[in-house]
C-alpha cells in the first residue's frame, strides 16, 4: 500500500545482524496441493484491505479459522519476520519489500501448481520487476501515485499534467499537499523533469530538488495520512497521493462529482502489494489456498470493488463494478500504463533520496 | 513601603493573573480532547466538518469486530501489566529508598532508569530480538512481558518520590510497638504510599494504552491491540468510529480516577477520623 520512509531499515538490518538469521538461505518450497489446507490461517495484513465478507467465506468454504492483524508499515513487518518469532502464514508487503525478502530469503518458494488461479493474472502483472520470476509472491492489488483534485481548482479542461502541482496557477497556490515520503515526492518532480524515479544520477536529483525548492511557498504541507480528507474537506485544493485513497474518500462524500484523480501524462509511479509467504509459516498449504481463494475471479472483483484499488486479476474484470472498470485513472489504458514506473531499491543511492528530502523540507 | 491594603491587591491581581494561567492550560491540555468527543457524534466521516448529529459511529461499535477485538487485547493488556508493573516497581521503589545497603544496588539504581531514556525503537527491537532468542512466540504474552518491562521503571520513580518524602520514624514507631515487618507495612507504609501507588499505576496504565511503537514491534497473530488498530487505520483516513471508541475510553478512565479519588478520600477520612 503505502511507502513509508524507511527510517526503521537501519532498525530492521540491526535485527537481522543479532537474529539468528541463516546467512540468507533461501527457504525450502513446500509441497502443497489445490485447496490442501493444513492448519489454521495467521493473515498478517495492512488495515481495512480485505472486503470483510472474504473471510467468513474463506473459513466455511475450507473449515479453517481466519485470525487477522494489522501492520503499518512494510518495516515493522520485515523486522518481526527477519527476528523469526511471528508465526504469520500469510503477508502482504510491498513491490520493493518482496524483493527484499526474498534476497533474505524470508519467503517460501510458492508451490504454483498449488494455485490453479495464477492462470486469472492479466499478463502485465506477471514478471514484475521486483519478482521477476513470480516464485516469491502473487499479486494482491495494485495502483497509482497521481494527483487528486477539486474541479473547484482546475476546471473541467485542463492538462492532466504535473504541471498542475509544479507550475501551480495562482488560484490555488499554498492549497497544495504534497506526500511526506522521499521517493514519492522527488518522483513526481522527476517524472515532471522527464526523468527516471529510479534515478541514480546526482544531477538529475539536484534538478528535483531545486524544483521542488522553488515551489516550496505554494505547497501548504508534505503529508501522507490525511491528505485524502484534506481535499474533500476543502483545506486543500490539490493533493498528491494514492490513488484508492481519493476513491474510497470521495466515495464517502455527498460532492462525489466535485472531485477527481489523474495520472499525470508525464508518468507516474505505480505500486503493488503483494501476498508472500513468510519462512516462519506454519500452515503454508492453507496459505497457498488462500492465495488461490483471493485470486479467484469473483474474490478479486470484491476486493476492489470493496477498497477501489485496481485488480491484477484480468478474470476478475467482469466482475468488477463498470463503473470502477471504465474509470481510466484506476484502470489506466494501455498507453498511460507503459509510462508508469514502480519504484526500486536503489542501494545505496537510496540515502541521498532521504537526505535531499531533508533538505527540501528545511 | 506599601501599605496593607496594596499588598492584598498585588496579591489580587496576581491571583487573578494565576487564575488566567492555570485557564489557558487546562485549555490547552483539555481542547483538543473536546474536539475529539465533539466529532465523535458528527454525522460525516471527515473529521474537518459538522454535518449534524448522529450516534451512528457508537452503534457501529459492536459491529467492528477488529476494533472491539482490539479493545478487548488493550484491556488484557493494560489490566495485567498495570498489576505485575505496580507491585514490582513499587518493590524496587522500597528496597532502594528502604534499605541502604545491598549488594549491586548502585547499579540496580542506574538501570532501573534506562527504559525511561532509551528511544521506544531500540527497546521495540531489543524485546523483539529477545522474544526470538528465547523462542517465545509473538502475541498477547510478548506484548504483556514488553509493557511490564518498561512501566516498572515508571512506577518506581513515581513511587520512590513518595517513599523518600515519608519519615521514617513512624515506621520506626510501628517496629517500637512491636508491629512485624509485614504487619508495618500493612498499617503504616503501604496507607502512606498509597498515593504514589495509585498514581504509578495509572501512569503504567495510560503508558501501556498509549503504546505504538514497541507493542508493533513484539505483536503476534491476533493481538493487536487499540493503539496500533487505530494507527494502521490511519492509513486509510481515521472514521469517526475511532472519535467514538477514544470518547468511550476517555469516560471509562475519568471514572476510573474518581473512583480511586473516592476511595483515597474515604481512606483519609477513616484515618483521620479513628
Amino acid at each position: 500500500m503505502k511507502r513509508v520512509i524507511c527510517l526503521l531499515i537501519p532498525m530492521a538490518l540491526l535485527a537481522a545482524a543479532c537474529g539468528d538469521d541463516d546467512g540468507g538461505t533461501a527457504a525450502e518450497p513446500v509441497a502443497c496441493e489445490a485447496g490442501e489446507t493444513d492448519g489454521n490461517l495467521d493473515l498478517y495484513n495492512w488495515s481495512e484491505y480485505i472486503d470483510p465478507d472474504l473471510i467468513p467465506a474463506f473459513e466455511a468454504e475450507y473449515g479453517v479459522s481466519v485470525t487477522e492483524t494489522f501492520f503499518e508499515s512494510n518495516e515493522v513487518m520485515l523486522a518481526q519476520i527477519q527476528a523469526g518469532g511471528a508465526a504469520y502464514d500469510l503477508i502482504v508487503p510491498s513491490d520493493y519489500m518482496v524483493s527484499i525478502m526474498a534476497e533474505e530469503g524470508m519467503l517460501i518458494p510458492l508451490t504454483k501448481a498449488a494455485i490453479p488461479n495464477l492462470a486469472n493474472l492479466d499478463p502485465k502483472f506477471t514478471g514484475l520487476p521486483f519478482d521477476p520470476t513470480g516464485d516469491y509472491s502473487a499479486p494482491y492489488q495494485w495502483g497509482t501515485t497521481g494527483i487528486g483534485f477539486a474541479y473547484e481548482a482546475l476546471g473541467e479542461d485542463f492538462e492532466p499534467s504535473w504541471a498542475v502541482i509544479f507550475d501551480p496557477d495562482p488560484s490555488y497556490v499554498g492549497q497544495i499537499s504534497m506526500l511526506n515520503d522521499a521517493r514519492e515526492a522527488l518522483g513526481a518532480a522527476l517524472k515532471y523533469l522527464g526523468y527516471s524515479v529510479n534515478t541514480t544520477s546526482e544531477a538529475e536529483l539536484q534538478e528535483a530538488v531545486d524544483l521542488l525548492k522553488s515551489i516550496k511557498p505554494a505547497i501548504a504541507k508534505f503529508d501522507s495520512d490525511q491528505y485524502e480528507d484534506d481535499l474533500v474537506g476543502g483545506e486543500v485544493m490539490i493533493a498528491h497521493g494514492w490513488s484508492g485513497d481519493f476513491f474510497f474518500a470521495f466515495d464517502d462524500t455527498d460532492g462525489w462529482e466535485d472531485f477527481g484523480y489523474f495520472i499525470p501524462e508525464e508518468g507516474a509511479v505505480a505500486w503493488v502489494d503483494n501476498m508472500a509467504i513468510p519462512r516462519t509459516a506454519d500452515a503454508v498449504c492453507t496459505a497457498h489456498t488462500f492465495i488461490d481463494f483471493m485470486l479467484d475471479a469473483e474474490n478479486g472483483a470484491a476486493l476492489t470493488n470493496y477498497n477501489f484499488y485496481a485488480s491484477p486479476n484480468a478474470a476478475a474484470a467482469e466482475f468488477v463494478d463498470p463503473e470502477i472498470l471504465g474509470d481510466e485513472s484506476i484502470y489506466p489504458p494501455d498507453d498511460v500504463f507503459e509510462r508508469l514506473e514502480f519504484i526500486a531499491d536503489t542501494g545505496a543511492f537510496e540515502l541521498k533520496f532521504q537526505d535531499a528530502f531533508t533538505d527540501v523540507k528545511n | 513601603m506599601t501599605t496593607g491594603r496594596d499588598r492584598s491587591m498585588t496579591t489580587r491581581r496576581l491571583d487573578r493573573i494565576l487564575a488566567g494561567h492555570s485557564a489557558l492550560v487546562y485549555l490547552f491540555f483539555y481542547l483538543p480532547l473536546a474536539v475529539l468527543v465533539f466529532f465523535s457524534f458528527n454525522d460525516s466521516r471527515f473529521a474537518n466538518r459538522w454535518e449534524g448529529f448522529t450516534l451512528d459511529w457508537y452503534r457501529a461499535i459492536p459491529k467492528d469486530q477488529a476494533l472491539m477485538n482490539s479493545v478487548k487485547n488493550s484491556l488484557i493488556i493494560a489490566l495485567e501489566s498495570t498489576a505485575v508493573a505496580t507491585v514490582l516497581g513499587t518493590m524496587a521503589a522500597l528496597s532502594l529508598e528502604r534499605y541502604k545497603k545491598w549488594l549491586g544496588k548502585r547499579t540496580f539504581d542506574a538501570l532501573l532508569y534506562l527504559p525511561v531514556i532509551i528511544p521506544d525503537v531500540t527497546m521495540a527491537v531489543m524485546l523483539l530480538i529477545f522474544f526470538t532468542q528465547i523462542n517465545q512466540a509473538l502475541g498477547l504474552t510478548t506484548i504483556i512481558l514488553s509493557h511490564i518491562a518498561f512501566n516498572i521503571s515508571f512506577v518506581a520513580i513515581v513511587v520512590r518520590a513518595r517513599v523518600s518524602n515519608l519519615d521514617p520514624s513512624l515506621e520506626e514507631a510501628a517496629s517500637d510497638l512491636y508491629a512485624s515487618r509485614w504487619k508495618s507495612f500493612r498499617k503504616v507504609t503501604l496507607p502512606l504510599i498509597l498515593p504514589g501507588v495509585l498514581g504509578g499505576a495509572l501512569l503504567a496504565l495510560t503508558l501501556s494504552l498509549d503504546d505504538v511503537v514497541i507493542t508493533s514491534f513484539v505483536q503476534g497473530p491476533g493481538a493487536t491491540p487499540l493503539a496500533v488498530e487505530v494507527f494502521a487505520r490511519i492509513k486509510r483516513g481515521v472514521t469517526p468510529i475511532i472519535n467514538a471508541v477514544s470518547t468511550l475510553m476517555l469516560v471509562a478512565s475519568i471514572l476510573l480516577i474518581l473512583g480511586s479519588l473516592l476511595i483515597q478520600r474515604r481512606q483519609g477520612s477513616a484515618t483521620r477520623g479513628g
